[in-house]
């Protein structure tokens, strides 16, 4: 059932995909100012032989000159957009307008992994403070305790990321040189401010979560039942409250994948990070059309199956749910 | 029950004046606008002298702020970039809203198979990863501030549009509403006069959200490099500025910053107190 279901969630993806492409396409396209403009303009000839090689001779969306000619299935398929399209559905991005030597699936395939560990970690560093942030602050509701953690995660949500990325390098690279202040590398030390910068936001939002979650559960009537038994507390909290309030919080894989996509965009800027964000901004501002519609859709196809991860958990952890 | 003499908008202003946190915001948030309101009078210096004698100077009691790389004032900087980070928070905001807003509710009121097709239009818009979408809009729209201001307005309206939706449903089934179709009040009236009124609150505190969150956005976009573009200078863009010299005059970055976190914070805590005062029930429409 739920295979079947996840099968159909992807099938209807797919005309989305198809539509994305196509609008970040024509986007592409509309804006003025090509991949081969430069400030020293290219020889006539040599301009001509890249735009050929790029497929950016022929008419952007359809061919008038063919039908004119009377070819009306050339019309659309001696365009950019069709041989765009027909590359794509071979799996084939082409290669960068920008690095010309290189191809976009290996630009890809190379900083894809970096932003993938990136954004792990992170989730996994949200997920281990900011759960027992929650547990505690819903316990100690109203006192002390819960005003500080809460004050901490509504800063963690409204603080710009790159101020706190600013923060940490400025206190621990440069003034206690404790930390390297930018790069990737396969050392421990070259993740933690980045884990940590980009990790804020979705603590605050899970513990939040958590925090309101647990203070649910804690009024219900098997709790009250649980205590009247004479159950102590810490096995009352570990086995009762926090394994149920934990159902709402598995589910919020969506914002969270979201929330750590657009950190990244910030992170990896501060830290010089070479991943996926990175290329991103650097390919819009080249006007590097490949690239752009090929970190487009990894990006979206992240974020598609997030969501149906989402609505999966959501039947699974509460079997009440039904997919539909 | 002696509460009679009071309406719905007084006893929520009544519980929102008892919540501390929410009120100091408001205060702040008022300041905040007169200071954009009121750059020309308050910045102690303009915004574009260049002093190149005193560069990168460090905060002190003639620049409460430092000043830049080419001697300008942060202050005033600050204090003119405020004019932008409002602006659009506001501008977007309020066109979210509106189009989000209609939207919405023309779906949840008409209902049947143009409510399926409009919220389907609705789905697709959410699988677009967001802040993509922004950076290839403002490449359409241009880097000014009605660019910007295109390009976040076209993300933020659905959500909007999903929230008002589902009120105006739950109102749809509500008696007072069925009772004015039975007595033939037409449905604009009913639109106008029973709905809107009752989902007044909900369309607040979603505003008050909706502004800090486009303020971020805008921060985000303007400080990796694709936001606004000079002349004109948000919070955003300053502490890209700055961010070229951080490790050695943090206070270029960390000013604009702070004044973004600040607003955004003022922001978040009235919208809070505002959902509590007006609807305990409504959990929701948080970020």
């Amino acid at each position: 059932m739920t295979l079947v279901y996840i099968l159909k969630r992807l099938a209807i993806s797919i005309p989305v995909l198809w539509l994305l492409v196509t609008l970040t396409f024509l986007f592409l396209r509309i804006v003025p100012g090509g991949p081969f403009d430069q400030d020293k303009a290219l020889p006539p000839h040599i301009k001509a032989n890249l735009e050929k090689e790029f497929d950016l001779d022929k008419p952007v969306v359809w061919n008038t000159k063919k039908w004119s000619e009377g070819h009306y299935i050339q019309f659309f398929t001696e365009t950019q957009y069709f041989y765009a399209m027909k590359k794509l559905v071979h799996g084939d991005l082409g290669p960068s307008f920008k690095y010309r030597t290189r191809r976009v699936t290996d630009i890809i395939l190379e900083s894809l992994p970096v932003s993938i560990e990136l954004g792990l970690y992170a989730v996994l560093f949200a997920f281990l403070l900011g759960i027992p942030l929650g547990i505690l602050s819903a316990h100690r509701h109203n006192t002390w305790i819960d005003h500080t953690s809460m004050f901490f995660a509504i800063s963690g949500v409204t603080l710009p990321s790159f101020l706190i990325a600013v923060i940490l390098i400025y206190f621990f690279s440069i003034q206690w040189g404790m930390l390297p202040a930018g790069l990737w590398d396969s050392g421990f030390e070259y993740k933690v401010l980045p884990v940590v910068a980009l990790g804020i936001r979705p603590v605050a939002i899970i513990a939040r979560l958590m925090r309101a979650s647990v203070l649910d559960v804690i009024q219900a009537d098997y709790i009250r039942t649980a205590r009247a038994k004479g159950l102590a507390e810490f096995p009352l909290m570990m086995k009762h409250v926090v394994k149920n309030s934990l159902i709402p919080v598995i589910t919020i894989a969506g914002p969270l994948v979201a929330a750590v996509i657009t950190g990244s965009f910030v992170i990896e800027h501060v830290f010089a990070i070479p991943g996926m964000a990175k290329h991103f901004i650097q390919a819009v501002t080249n006007r590097d059309y490949t690239l752009v519609m090929g970190v487009t859709i990894v990006y979206a196809v992240f974020l598609i199956v997030a969501n149906i991860t989402v609505d999966v958990m959501y039947s699974v952890v509460d079997p009440r749910i039904k997919l539909s | 029950m002696t509460q009679s003499g009071t309406s719905l908008w007084q006893d929520a202003w009544k519980r929102l004046s008892k919540n501390k946190p929410a009120m100091v915001s408001l205060g702040f948030i008022v300041f905040i606008i007169l200071v954009a309101v009121l750059a020309d009078v308050l910045s102690p210096y303009s915004y574009e002298t260049q002093n190149t004698v005193e560069r990168l100077m460090t905060p002190n009691s003639k620049y409460w702020m430092g000043s830049d790389q080419l001697g300008r004032d942060l202050l005033s900087r600050v204090i003119y970039g405020s004019r932008i980070s409002i602006a659009v928070g506001m501008i977007v905001a309020i066109c979210a809203l509106i189009s989000g807003g209609i939207y919405g509710a023309v779906s949840g009121y008409v209902g049947g198979k143009i409510d399926n097709a409009m919220m389907r239009i609705v789905d697709v818009m959410y699988t677009f990863p967001s802040l993509l979408l922004v950076i290839l809009l403002t490449v359409l729209f241009g880097r000014g501030l009605f660019g910007i201001c295109v390009a976040l307005t076209i993300v933020s309206w659905v959500s909007i549009s999903r929230l008002v939706r589902g009120q105006v449903l739950q109102l749809k089934e509500m008696q007072f509403v069925e009772a004015a179709h039975a007595i033939g009040v037409r449905n604009w009236a009913i639109i106008f006069k029973h709905i809107l009124p009752n989902i007044l609150g909900p369309i607040i505190i979603i505003l008050t959200f909706e502004i800090p969150s486009a303020i971020l956005t805008e921060s985000f976009l303007s400080f990796i490099g694709l936001g606004i573009r000079p002349p004109l200078s948000s919070w955003g863009s300053l502490a890209n500025d700055g961010f070229q010299a951080f490790k050695s005059y943090p206070h270029l970055i960390v000013f604009p910053g702070l004044a973004i976190f600040f607003t955004v914070l003022a922001f978040n805590l009235l919208g809070d107190g505002l959902r509590d005062a007006l609807d305990p029930k409504l959990k929701n429409v948080s970020p």
